[in-house]
């Protein structure tokens, strides 16, 4: 009896697991392109395959460390980058906060390393299923998103740094709108179902382009103030349940 | 000397990530805090596309906006997330060559 209730247990493990990284897979499709572009890139800034892959597992942010490679090749100082990667990445702050308010039946030693492994794309992916933190093993539906979005990222880096161009330029700069796509059809069937929610995207659209053009801030700055000021119209547009 | 660049941008990324994890499991929030915090996803998404993705194809940034347009109609069309990403992919190249 204990040892069917144990290999229950296991293959709901498994299941959520597999689920997860089922969701996870458009995630894989836009981190490819962009992570060989980003090894290619470091290469060319003078960084070996070693730091330019351990730069992917450790830092883990896409838009910084195409600037950190940047940087690097003009002979930036270090603190100077270390700087930038902060603004750059503060949003993911405004974003761990929404995403472990969600997670609060989840444990703290399963919530503070998923914190880890959040970026925009793994965010929006997982903001999308706000049901399975309340479901059995639901911190393993989150892990394999997670998961299968990190292994990309340094697969990626990795064969970018070895192979260099793989993907032919006009291919791969076509490939760049993968995860602006991605995003679209995250955000689309549920302002389909929900129009208000269309107004919250909207309003964020023009605060951060707001932002950009007019008081010329940093595309950091900028998407931190979208979103967070975004954010405040929900209060008035959404019912306690929603979202 | 990388090194050390790589080490502090981790802590740069890892600090703002993993603070609110115990932030969260100290607070309760009030209503409006939860609705706010409910509604980040959507803002978030909203500031993330737009205007950046211009940025896509820089020199001629209608392509990206019909890249964009593909993609929401294509969601709107109930295309699993897999298809409207490779149905913008598609877009964008045979626009741009």
């Amino acid at each position: 009896m204990e040892q069917m209730d144990i290999k229950q247990h296991r293959s709901q493990r498994v299941m959520m697991l597999r689920r997860g990284m089922t969701v996870g897979i458009p995630i894989m499709l836009g981190y490819l392109p962009i992570a060989i572009t980003y090894g290619v890139l470091a290469k060319q800034a003078g960084m070996s395959l070693v730091e330019l892959t351990f730069m992917s597992i450790l830092v883990y942010a896409g838009a910084s460390q195409f600037m950190a490679a940047n940087m690097i090749a003009v002979g930036a100082g270090a603190m100077e980058i270390i700087i930038a990667t902060f603004v750059l990445n503060f949003r993911h702050f405004v974003m761990s906060l929404s995403f472990t308010n969600r997670l609060r039946s989840v444990g703290i030693n399963w919530k503070a390393p998923l914190t880890l492994g959040l970026t925009d794309e793994s965010f929006a992916v997982s903001s999308m299923h706000t049901k399975e933190p309340g479901m059995d093993k639901g911190g393993y539906f989150y892990a394999g998103i997670f998961i299968t979005a990190y292994i990309s990222w340094i697969v990626g880096s990795f064969l970018g740094g070895v192979l260099g161009e793989v993907i032919p330029e006009n291919l791969s700069q076509s490939m760049g709108i993968a995860l602006y796509a991605m995003f679209i059809g995250l955000i689309v069937p549920t302002v389909k179902k929900e129009l208000k929610v269309g107004l919250i995207v909207i309003i964020a659209m023009l605060i951060n382009t707001l932002c950009m053009e007019l008081f010329h801030m940093s595309s950091g700055w900028a998407i931190v103030i979208g979103t967070v000021f975004g954010g405040f119209f929900g209060i008035f547009l959404l019912e306690e349940e929603q979202a | 000397m990388i090194f050390a660049i790589i080490i502090g941008m981790s802590l740069a990324t890892m600090i703002p990530r993993i603070i609110p994890a115990f932030i969260v499991d100290k607070l309760r929030f009030r209503d409006w805090v939860n609705r706010w915090l409910n509604a980040i996803p959507f803002a978030a998404l909203g500031a993330l596309v737009f205007p950046g993705i211009l940025t896509v194809t820089p020199d001629k940034p209608h392509i990206s906006i019909i890249g964009g347009l593909t993609a929401v109609v294509l969601a709107y069309l109930g295309a699993h997330v897999i298809l409207v990403v490779i149905g913008a992919i598609v877009t964008v190249f045979i626009l741009s060559t």
